[in-house]
């Protein structure tokens, strides 16, 4: 099902078939043009396969953003090793529930993905890894499997062409830190989910040591219809060097919050203002964040004239990221907000490296206090010291993902923290040295 | 130890989704599918997915410690979850959580004392356009408010 209404702004090349009856069949979806794709890819060669993905722009929607076709195009064909698809549906990323939409809806988009790029670099066998909360999508998506060997698309000799691929789910079972790369593989390979060193890359060395392409749910969804359209017609949906479409979440304060596909560049005032309605009771943006938690925090002024892609964001000082885009309106605490996000950071560091996990604890155990109105203007130097000593010394990204929203809010919103404490301690004389105040 | 005949048939379809030698990457699904019914990660528990897979128990502990859906204690009945990371904290996820509690009269990761009801306060789970947001179980409850939340658990308590 469809959980908001979709908007008269969007590009719907992912989602068109979302919405339709029994969306997830594989009847609707070979009625409306499902697998033509995967069969138009078997008549290429898997340079051609690989071209297309190149020419199309597509840039890795879980987050990092990394080109795909340079990505595919890293596995070394000609290893005698056995060669694995595995899916990212660990969404986890705060602000972000967009693959969800995907898989419920459209299964059979992302198995036709898969399919794709197993023929591109000739792969025998792949798993979607869900995150453990999404235990639903795994009855949709093992259905939808079911459902494509029934009718030749999965299996040996697949259509008669002489290609085998076996598709497999599998669960996870609550873990951010395993939405990255190298960490999901360790919990596929059913260890704790810490990340590996790098290189080598998961494209040389995933999956039991062999080649492996790991992507996310929305950058296999796209595959399909760059094969449909051709690479460079798909990137003409967006900007130069952003190509295509983009699933984006709207949430926290606006009107219509919900996920829909939007071109690369579009401009943030139309998307908050047209697709989502504006923000919640006329009332003025503070603070706005374009993709997932982990991204620097912009101010609501820094935020509106800009453009949903890559460069557009990185000029401002921070990422496009998931798509998971979270607005805070002019009543939001700031100090709370940093708090929470840091609670998060805090919870689900994996432990392995130490910048991290002594880095998110002192974290969040300053931003405890200084929620709590003790501390003095010196902590909050301390809060944007400590995250700038994370940044770029931890073994995966998570430690800046901690450290770049934190950081980006003492700077930006240093006022709203001294102005809670002062508050805190002309209510409560000596409550900033109290000992006993200390959490 | 033995299962449901779904359970076992589940389990063996697991084990012959990986390639041969590579038994150990079906222990997370196995643990959480055999939790499910089980109702915590028990000691035997662990021992026999560790006899099962053919790894030391240990490596089993090293992955029950690891995950934060894998629960030691049993959980209650009916296990509620509540967001309250920052997209839910927007639209308020912070007071769902505290009337939960009071409604319950529990805390994170209590148990009610008729072990119908468990709350825990969860991270993120992928629901953040249709904030706030509760997972029942495996169940999904969006824009609830306190009321909604009030009638879900109401409505759970007349199903025993």
């Amino acid at each position: 099902m469809l959980f908001n209404d979709p908007s008269p702004l969007e590009v719907k090349i992912l989602t068109r078939r979302l919405g339709l009856p029994n969306s997830a069949s594989i009847e609707t979806n070979l009625a409306n043009g499902g697998y033509k794709s995967f069969e138009k890819a078997l008549e290429m060669t898997q340079d051609q396969i690989i071209q297309e993905v190149k020419d199309s722009n597509l840039r890795g929607r879980g987050g990092a953003g990394f080109p795909t076709g340079m990505k595919w195009g890293f596995v070394p064909r000609q290893s005698p090793k056995p060669k694995y698809i595995v899916v990212n549906a660990d969404e986890s990323e705060p602000g972000t529930c967009k693959d969800r939409v995907l898989i419920e809806n459209d299964p059979h988009l992302l198995i036709e993905g898969c399919l794709i790029a197993a023929q591109a670099v000739g792969a025998k066998a792949g798993y979607i890894y869900v995150r453990g909360e999404y235990r639903y999508l795994i009855g949709i998506l093992d259905k939808a499997i079911g459902e494509a060997y029934a009718r030749g698309y999965l299996g040996k000799n697949i259509l008669g062409r002489g290609v085998d691929f076996d598709l497999y789910t599998h669960t996870g079972a609550g873990a951010y830190e395993c939405g990255e790369e190298s960490a999901l593989l360790e919990s596929l390979e059913g260890k704790r989910g810490q990340p590996r060193i790098r290189p080598p890359f998961p494209a040389v060395a995933g999956l039991y040591q062999c080649p492996t392409v790991l992507n996310n749910v929305e950058t296999y969804c796209a595959v399909p219809s760059i094969i449909e359209m051709g690479g460079k017609a798909w990137a003409a949906l967006g900007i130069p060097k952003a190509g295509g479409t983009k699933l984006t979440c709207l949430t926290g304060h606006v009107n219509r919050t919900g996920v829909y596909e939007l071109p690369l560049g579009f401009p943030v005032e139309k998307m908050i203002n047209e697709v989502g309605g504006g923000i919640r009771g006329g009332k003025k943006m503070k603070a706005f964040i374009p993709g997932g938690s982990s991204c620097p925090v912009l101010t609501g002024e820094e935020a509106w004239p800009l453009t949903m892609d890559y460069d557009s964001m990185a000029k401002a000082g921070t990422m496009l990221g998931s798509g998971g885009v979270i607005i805070m309106d002019e009543d939001t605490d700031m100090v709370k907000a940093a708090l929470r996000i840091m609670h998060f950071y805090a919870h689900e560091s994996c432990g392995w490296c130490i910048p991290c996990r002594e880095g998110t604890a002192w974290l969040k155990k300053l931003l405890t206090r200084l929620n709590e109105g003790v501390g003095t203007a010196k902590d909050v130097d301390l809060v944007g010291d400590l995250a700038d000593n994370m940044l770029g010394k931890t073994f995966c990204p998570l430690g800046d993902a901690a450290a770049l929203p934190t950081a980006s809010i003492v700077r930006k919103f240093r006022h709203e923290f001294e102005a809670k404490l002062a508050r805190a301690q002309a209510a409560v004389p000596g409550m900033a040295n109290n000992p006993f105040a200390i959490v | 130890m033995t299962f449901s005949p779904e359970l076992e048939a589940k389990l063996e379809k697991l084990m012959n989704s990986y390639p041969p030698g590579r038994k150990k990457s079906a222990l997370i699904p196995m643990l959480m599918f055999t939790q499910d019914e089980v109702g915590s990660i028990t000691q035997e528990l662990v021992e026999e997915v560790a006899r099962r897979i053919g790894i030391p128990t240990v490596q089993v502990d090293e992955v029950v410690t690891y995950y934060s859906m894998l629960h030691r204690k049993p959980m209650g009945k009916h296990h509620i979850q509540v967001c309250t990371n920052i997209s839910c904290l927007l639209w308020n996820g912070d007071e769902l959580y505290e009337h939960a509690r009071e409604k319950l009269g529990i805390g994170h990761k209590e148990v009610t004392a008729d072990g119908m009801f468990s709350l825990e306060e969860v991270e993120c789970m992928g629901a953040c356009s249709w904030a706030p947001a509760i997972q029942v179980n495996y169940d999904f409850h969006h824009h609830v408010t306190k009321e909604k939340l009030d009638q879900i658990i109401d409505s759970l308590r007349k199903l025993r």
